[in-house]
C-alpha cells in the first residue's frame, strides 16, 4: 500500500502555486497592525513610560500589563515569564507596551514615540557566573571513583557550543479577533494547544471561548513551539481592546532579536579508559544558558543530560547538569533541544581520547558503542531497535572513511598542496517522544472521523510545518484502514475541531501521534467490518458505508489516547530507568577541504546512515535528513548569534549567515530500518536526529585536516587560522 | 498613476509611488504568492521576474516598475495544471514548508528559460540568492534538473 | 518592514540635465538607481519622510561605449550587464569576476556600478578591481563635468568626495597592457551572497628578465576605503619576484591597510588571509 512509498506531498500543489495562505497572506477585513515597544536595557526597573505629545495617539490602541484581564504570565512550565513587563525588565527586547494602528508603518512609528526610562540594575551575561539555576539534574550509574581508579588513561576536555537562530524563512506572525464571543487566534505556530493553554490563563476564558487555528506555517524547527503563545497574547490583547482584528507580523530583525534560540552550553568531560580504549568512567558536567526566564529550559536540559553520555556503554557514569539565568532574551526550543550541545562534546571528546591513547576514534567507538541489550547511563536496557552499529558501519563503508583517513594524512603531509583535507565522523542517538513520564503527562489524543457524506479525516493537533505530517498521517491511516492514502484528508489543527495530540516537537509526531492515528484507524476499520461487512472498496462504496455507520449523525469520530507501553519504566525523582521508549540512531561522515591561504572550509560531501525504524515516506524522510543536517552544518561552520550588552548585534540575515545552495554539499543518505514494535509500522523518531550529528563530525574533520582540535563551534576560518598559529 | 503588466495582465496602481513592488502585488493586487522573508535582499523569498530577470521585489519601489513586465509564481501553473518545473518539485521533494518556494521557482524558471546549465553547480549558482532552511537544497536541485530533462522532451 | 511609502517624496527626472537640475533644487534628496542599498535602509524605517531622486530613467547613463583607449560604463550599468559584455570580459576580467560576487543574481540584476561607488561601502567588491584598472569616475554637475581617479573618490566609510549637486554619470576603464598575471579573490562570510572579509585584486607586469615592471595591488574591507598597496608596489618595481622580495613586500602591506575587528571577522584574520593572498599572487599561485 502507501507506507514505504513516496506519496506526493499533500500540501504540495497549493504551496507550489502560491495558493497556500500563510498568515500575512490572509485577507482579514478591518485588521489593524500591532507593534511592540521593547526594553532597551538588559536588567532594570521601569521608572516611567511616556508618550510623545506630538503624536496622534487617538488613532491608536495602546496596551500595557494593566490591560491583562487574567494572569500576566506566558504559561509554559514555570510561571515566571510575564506577557508584558510590569515594573521590571530582565532582558533587552522584553515586551513592555503594545500598539495597534490601521497602518503598519504608523504602528511602527508610534512604537518609536514611546519613551521608557529605566533604573538600570546589574545584569549577568556570563552563564558560568550566574548564581540562579532554573533547574539541575544528576544522573549516576555505578561507582565513579572505582572506575577512575581502574583506568589506565584519564582524558579531560571542555567543549562549548553557541546559541543558534532557527531562521525559519517565515517570521513569527499571529492574528487575533473575537467572533461570537470566541477569541480566535490564528497564525504561524507548531502547538495550538500550548497557545490555548496560555490564552486561557491570560484572558480567564475556558476552551469554549478561545479557539486556536494553525495557518500554513513557513518553518518552525522549535522556534514556533512556545514563542507563539507570547505573540498570540499580544495580538489578542490588542484585538480585544480595539474591538477588531489585529495581526502582529514580525520583520526579520525583530524576530531574530527578540525570540527564542538554542541554549548555549559548556560541557566538560573527564573520561577514564583502559589502555585498549574501553570506557570505565564518564564524569560529565553540563551548563546551559537559559536566558532571562525559564521557558522550556528544564526540558532542554533534561534531554541534553539524557544524551550527554552518548551512544556508548560505560559502567560508571555521572552527569551533573544545570541551566542558569542570564539577562538575555530567553532561549527555547530548536531542533535537537539540548542533545546537539551535549552530543557535540561527547563525540568530539573521542578525538582527544584518540590522541591520548594512540587509538583512532573509529576503533574506540566500535569498542564501546551501544548494541542490542546495552544499558544506558540511566540504567535503561536497550531491548529492541538498536541501529547504532549498522548506521556506523554502513556510513563508514559508503564514505570510504578509513581509506580516506590515510589518503588525507598523506595529502596533508605534502606542503605543496594548496589545501588540507579532513574526514570526520560522529555517531548519535535521539530519544523519540517526551521522556517516559512526559508522554504520560501529555495524555495525547488523536483520531479519525468519517462524515456521513463519506469523507475520511484525520484528527490531530500535530501541525504540518514542512516535515510532511499531513502526508504521513494519510499514509498511516490509509494503510491501517486498507484504503488509498488519497482517500484521506487531514483536519486543520484547530482546537475546536481536533483533540490535544500534544505539541509538534520531540520527534514524536510520527511515532507517538502517528501511532494514535494508526490505532484509531484500526478502530474505524473494525467498525466498517462489523457494521458494513467490509472495508469500502471504491469511493462510491465509501459513501454507502458512511451512510450506514453514521446513521444520520453528521460524523463518527474514533479517538484514542496514548497508553504508555508497560515495559517503559521511568522514575522522575531519581532520573533512572527508561528515559525514552526508544532511540533513533545516526552516523555522519563529513568530507571537507580547507584552503591554506584563507582557512575557508568547503564541505565536499556528506554521507549519513540514519536508523528511523521505518521510513514511511522515503522521499520526505530524506528531505528531513538533508535539511536537518544542513542546519547542523550551518551551526558547525557559519552560524553564531553575537551578543553585546545582552542583545544580538547580528540580528539580520546579512550578518547571521545560514548556508546557501553553494555552501551545501551533496548528501548521500542511507535509510536504516530497525523497526520499533511500538511505533506505527515500526517507525521511530526522525525530525531532530539529523541535527545532532554534523557538529562534532565537522570538528573532527577539521582536526584531521589541520591537526588542531577546536573545541567550539562554529569552526570558522578565524578560529582555524588562530589554532594554526 | 503607475501602469505595469503583472502575469500578462495590465494593472494600474494609484497609491504612493514609493510603495514596494512586493507590497503592491500582495496588498493592492491581492497576488499573495510572493513572500517577504527578510526585507534586506538576502533570502530571495520575494523574487519576481522584472522584464524576465529575477529581482528582489522587497527592494523595488513600484515607481521603477512602471511600464515593465512582472511575473510571479502564479504565472507558472495552477494546482490543477502544474508546470513541468512545479511537477518536478512535487516529484522530487523540492518544497517542504513552502515559504521559499515561490521565489525559488521563479528564479529556477528564469534560469531554465534563459538556457542556464543543467548541472548541479550551475543550478546551485543560479539559486544562490534563494535561501531555504528546510530542504538543504539537494532535492530542490534534483527538482530543477528533473524538470529541465522533462522540458527537453 | 518599517518604511512609510506615503511619507516619501519621489523625484523622477527623465534626463541627465533634468536629474542635475532637480538635485540642485532638492539637495536633501537621496539619489538612487537600482535601490539595492537604499531600500534596505528604507525597509528599516530609517529614511521615512525623505525625498529620493530616482535616476533609473536617465537613459544616457545606461550606455556602455567602447572607445579607442578604453571602455566607458554608464553609471547605471548593472553588475549583470558588466558580466555579459564581451570586451569587458576580455579586457577587464577582474571587474567581471568582482561583479559575479556581488550578492547573488537578484542583486546583480538591479545593482549598478554608479550606485556601488556612491554607496562607498568599505567592503565594495568591485572597488579593488576598479582600483587596479585605475578607473576614472566621471562626474556631472550643473557647473560642468569633472573626472576623479577611483583612488580619490572615496572619503571614508560610506562617504565619497562628491560635492553637493554632483552625480556619477560614468566610470571609464582605460585599456591596460596585457598583464603577466591578474587575480581577483573575495573572502566572504560564506560561499555565495556574502559581504567580504577581505577582497583582493592584483595585476602584475614583468619584463622578459623576470623583473617587475609594475604591480598594482588593491584590497577592500581592509580599511575604511579601498586601498592600493603603494609601499609594496613601489618596493617591487624593478625587482625580481623571489622569496625575499615577496616576503618584504608582504611586510609592507600594513603600511597601507588598517583592518579592524567587526561583526564579520577579526583584524588578526584579515591580516593573515590578506597576506597569504598577496604572497600567493606574487608567487604566481592561488589564482581563482
Amino acid at each position: 500500500m502507501s507506507v514505504g512509498k513516496n506519496e506526493p506531498r499533500r500540501d504540495g500543489p497549493a504551496k507550489l502555486t502560491g495558493r497556500a495562505l500563510y498568515l500575512d497572506d490572509m485577507s482579514i477585513p478591518g485588521c489593524w497592525h500591532g507593534a511592540t515597544v521593547r526594553s532597551t536595557v538588559p536588567h532594570g526597573r521601569i521608572k516611567s513610560v511616556s508618550y510623545d505629545p506630538d503624536f496622534a495617539w487617538n488613532e491608536c490602541v495602546i496596551v500595557t500589563a494593566k490591560d491583562i484581564p487574567g494572569k500576566n504570565i506566558v504559561t509554559l512550565i514555570e510561571p515566571d515569564q510575564p506577557l508584558l513587563a510590569d515594573g521590571l525588565v530582565r532582558h533587552r527586547e522584553e515586551a513592555i507596551v503594545l500598539i495597534a494602528h490601521p497602518d503598519r508603518a504608523t504602528a511602527y512609528e508610534a512604537a518609536k514615540r514611546v519613551k521608557i526610562e529605566y533604573e538600570p540594575l546589574p545584569p549577568v551575561f556570563d552563564m558560568e557566573k550566574s548564581d540562579k539555576a532554573f533547574k539541575s539534574y544528576l544522573i549516576e550509574r555505578g561507582d565513579l571513583d572505582a572506575g577512575f581508579a581502574a583506568a589506565d588513561f584519564v582524558v579531560e576536555g571542555e567543549y562549548r557550543t553557541p546559541s543558534q537562530e532557527q531562521a525559519y524563512i517565515e517570521n513569527n506572525a499571529i492574528a487575533a479577533y473575537e467572533e461570537n464571543g470566541v477569541l480566535i487566534v490564528t497564525g504561524s505556530l507548531q502547538c495550538p494547544y500550548y497557545v490555548l493553554k496560555a490564552m486561557k490563563q491570560i484572558f480567564n476564558r475556558d476552551e469554549s471561548r478561545v479557539r486556536i487555528i494553525q495557518a500554513v506555517t513557513g518553518g518552525g524547527f522549535g522556534g514556533k513551539e512556545e514563542y507563539p503563545s507570547m505573540i498570540a497574547g499580544h495580538a489578542a490583547l490588542l484585538a480585544l481592546k480595539a474591538g477588531r482584528p489585529v495581526k502582529i507580523v514580525y520583520d526579520r530583525h525583530e524576530d531574530m532579536a527578540a525570540t527564542t534560540k538554542r541554549h548555549p552550553a559548556v560541557v566538560r568531560h573527564r573520561t577514564g579508559l583502559t589502555k585498549d580504549g574501553k570506557l570505565l568512567a564518564q564524569d560529565i558536567e553540563v551548563v546551559m544558558d537559559g536566558g532571562a526566564y525559564a521557558t522550556l529550559s528544564a526540558v532542554v536540559l533534561s534531554r541534553g543530560t539524557l544524551h550527554a553520555a552518548g551512544v556508548y556503554e560505560c559502567p560508571n557514569t555521572r552527569v551533573r547538569s544545570k541551566v542558569v539565568m542570564t539577562n538575555t532574551p530567553p532561549n527555547g526550543a530548536f531542533r535537537g533541544f539540548g542533545a546537539p550541545q551535549t552530543l557535540f562534546a561527547v563525540e568530539l571528546h573521542w578525538e582527544k581520547i584518540a590522541d591520548a591513547l594512540g587509538i583512532d576514534s573509529l576503533t574506540l567507538r566500535r569498542k564501546n558503542i551501544f548494541k542490542l541489550g546495552s544499558t544506558t547511563a540511566t540504567g535503561q536496557n536497550l531491548i529492541e531497535s538498536v541501529g547504532a552499529e549498522e548506521c556506523l558501519e554502513k556510513t563508514v563503508k559508503r564514505s570510504k572513511y578509513e581509506a580516506k583517513r590515510k589518503q588525507y594524512d598523506r595529502w596533508n603531509a605534502n606542503p605543496r598542496n594548496s589545501t588540507w583535507k579532513g574526514i570526520g565522523l560522529s555517531v548519535c542517538h535521539h530519544g523519540a517522544g517526551f521522556t517516559g513520564s512526559g508522554e504520560v503527562y501529555l495524555a495525547s489524543r488523536a483520531g479519525v472521523a468519517l462524515t456521513k457524506t463519506g469523507e475520511l479525516i484525520v484528527l490531530a493537533a500535530s501541525t504540518e510545518i514542512g516535515q510532511g505530517t499531513n502526508t504521513m498521517f494519510t499514509q498511516i491511516a490509509g494503510d491501517a484502514l486498507g484504503v488509498p492514502a488519497s482517500w484521506l484528508s487531514v483536519e486543520t489543527p484547530d482546537t475546536h475541531k481536533v483533540p490535544d495530540s500534544g505539541p509538534t516537537v520531540a520527534s514524536r509526531t510520527c511515532m507517538i501521534v502517528g501511532g494514535l492515528v494508526n490505532r484509531a484507524a484500526h478502530d474505524l476499520k473494525r467498525a466498517f467490518e462489523n457494521e458494513y461487512g467490509r472495508v469500502p472498496l471504491t469511493p462510491s462504496d465509501l459513501k454507502k458505508a458512511a451512510a450506514v455507520l453514521c446513521q444520520g449523525t453528521p460524523a463518527r469520530r474514533f479517538e484514542v489516547q496514548f497508553e504508555k507501553p508497560a515495559e517503559v519504566v521511568w522514575d522522575d525523582a531519581t532520573y533512572r530507568g527508561d528515559a525514552y521508549g526508544v532511540y533513533s540512531y545516526a552516523t555522519i561522515v563529513v568530507d571537507l577541504e580547507i584552503d591554506k591561504l584563507t582557512c575557508e572550509v568547503r564541505v565536499n560531501n556528506v554521507t549519513t546512515a540514519q536508523d528511523i525504524g521505518k521510513a514511511l515516506n522515503p522521499l520526505l524522510a530524506e528531505g528531513q535528513i538533508i535539511g536537518g543536517s544542513t542546519q547542523g552544518l550551518g551551526w558547525a561552520l557559519l552560524e553564531e548569534p553575537l551578543y553585546k550588552d545582552g542583545a544580538m548585534i547580528n540580528a539580520q540575515l546579512t550578518n547571521y549567515v545560514i548556508p546557501t545552495a553553494l555552501d551545501t554539499p551533496p548528501f548521500e543518505v542511507i535509510l536504516v530500518e530497525k523497526p520499533y514494535s511500538r511505533g506505527p509500522f515500526g517507525a521511530k523518531g526522525l525530525g531532530e536526529l539529523p541535527m545532532d550529528i554534523p557538529g562534532p563530525a565537522v570538528a573532527a574533520a577539521v582536526k584531521h585536516a589541520t591537526g588542531r582540535l577546536i573545541p567550539t563551534l562554529p569552526q570558522t576560518p578565524e578560529r582555524i587560522a588562530r589554532a594554526r598559529t | 498613476m503607475i501602469k505595469l503588466t503583472v502575469n500578462g495582465k495590465k494593472k494600474t496602481f494609484t497609491g504612493a509611488p514609493f510603495k514596494r513592488l512586493i507590497d503592491v502585488l500582495r496588498e493592492d493586487f491581492a497576488i499573495t504568492g510572493t513572500k517577504e522573508g527578510c526585507g534586506e535582499g538576502e533570502c530571495g523569498a520575494c523574487t519576481v521576474l522584472l522584464d524576465g530577470k529575477p529581482v528582489n521585489s522587497c527592494l523595488v519601489p513600484v515607481c521603477q516598475a512602471e511600464g515593465r513586465k512582472i511575473e510571479t509564481v502564479e504565472s507558472l501553473g495552477t494546482p490543477e495544471k502544474l508546470s513541468k518545473l512545479q511537477s518536478g518539485f512535487l516529484a522530487c521533494g523540492g518544497a517542504q514548508c513552502g515559504i521559499c518556494t515561490p521565489g525559488m521557482l521563479i528564479t529556477a524558471h528564469a534560469h531554465l528559460k534563459s538556457g542556464g546549465g543543467r548541472d548541479s553547480k550551475s543550478v546551485r549558482t543560479a539559486l544562490s540568492g534563494n535561501l531555504c532552511r528546510c530542504t538543504g537544497y539537494q532535492d530542490i536541485v534534483k527538482s530543477v534538473i528533473s524538470a529541465a530533462r522533462s522540458r527537453k522532451k | 518592514m518599517r518604511g512609510d511609502a506615503k511619507s516619501m517624496t519621489v523625484l523622477s527626472p527623465r534626463s541627465d540635465a533634468e536629474a542635475l537640475k532637480t538635485y540642485a533644487k532638492f539637495p536633501g534628496a537621496i539619489p538612487f538607481a537600482g535601490g539595492t542599498d537604499l531600500m534596505v535602509a528604507w525597509n528599516l524605517g530609517l529614511l521615512n519622510g525623505r525625498a529620493v531622486l530616482d535616476l533609473s530613467r536617465v537613459a544616457a547613463w545606461r550606455k556602455i561605449q567602447v572607445v579607442s583607449d578604453g571602455v566607458d560604463l554608464g553609471s547605471l550599468t548593472t553588475h549583470v550587464q558588466i558580466q555579459a559584455h564581451p570586451i569587458l570580459r576580455k579586457k577587464f576580467p577582474l571587474l567581471v569576476a568582482a561583479c559575479a560576487t556581488v550578492g547573488a543574481a537578484q542583486i546583480q540584476n538591479r545593482g549598478t556600478i554608479g550606485g556601488n561607488i556612491a554607496n562607498a561601502s568599505p567592503a565594495g567588491d568591485t572597488f579593488p578591481a576598479l582600483a587596479v584598472y585605475e578607473a576614472t569616475v566621471r562626474i556631472a554637475a550643473p557647473a560642468g563635468r569633472r573626472a576623479v581617479p577611483i583612488a580619490d573618490i572615496f572619503a571614508g566609510v560610506k562617504r565619497t568626495t562628491l560635492k553637493p549637486g554632483e552625480l556619477i554619470e560614468a566610470v571609464f576603464l582605460p585599456f591596460v597592457k596585457t598583464p603577466a598575471r591578474g587575480v581577483f579573490r573575495k573572502v566572504g562570510t560564506r560561499a555565495a551572497q556574502s559581504i567580504s572579509k577581505t577582497v583582493f585584486a592584483g595585476l602584475i607586469w614583468t619584463a622578459k628578465s623576470g623583473m617587475v615592471e609594475e604591480a598594482r595591488l588593491a584590497f577592500g574591507s581592509m580599511a575604511p576605503t579601498v586601498r592600493r598597496l603603494h609601499a609594496a608596489e613601489a618596493f617591487l618595481r624593478g625587482r625580481r619576484l623571489n622569496d625575499v622580495a615577496i616576503a618584504a613586500a608582504a611586510e609592507l602591506m600594513s603600511n597601507d591597510v588598517s583592518p579592524i575587528d567587526d561583526i564579520r571577522s577579526t583584524r588578526e584574520y584579515r591580516l593573515a588571509a590578506s597576506r597569504n593572498l598577496l604572497v600567493a599572487f606574487l608567487r604566481g599561485k592561488g589564482d581563482k
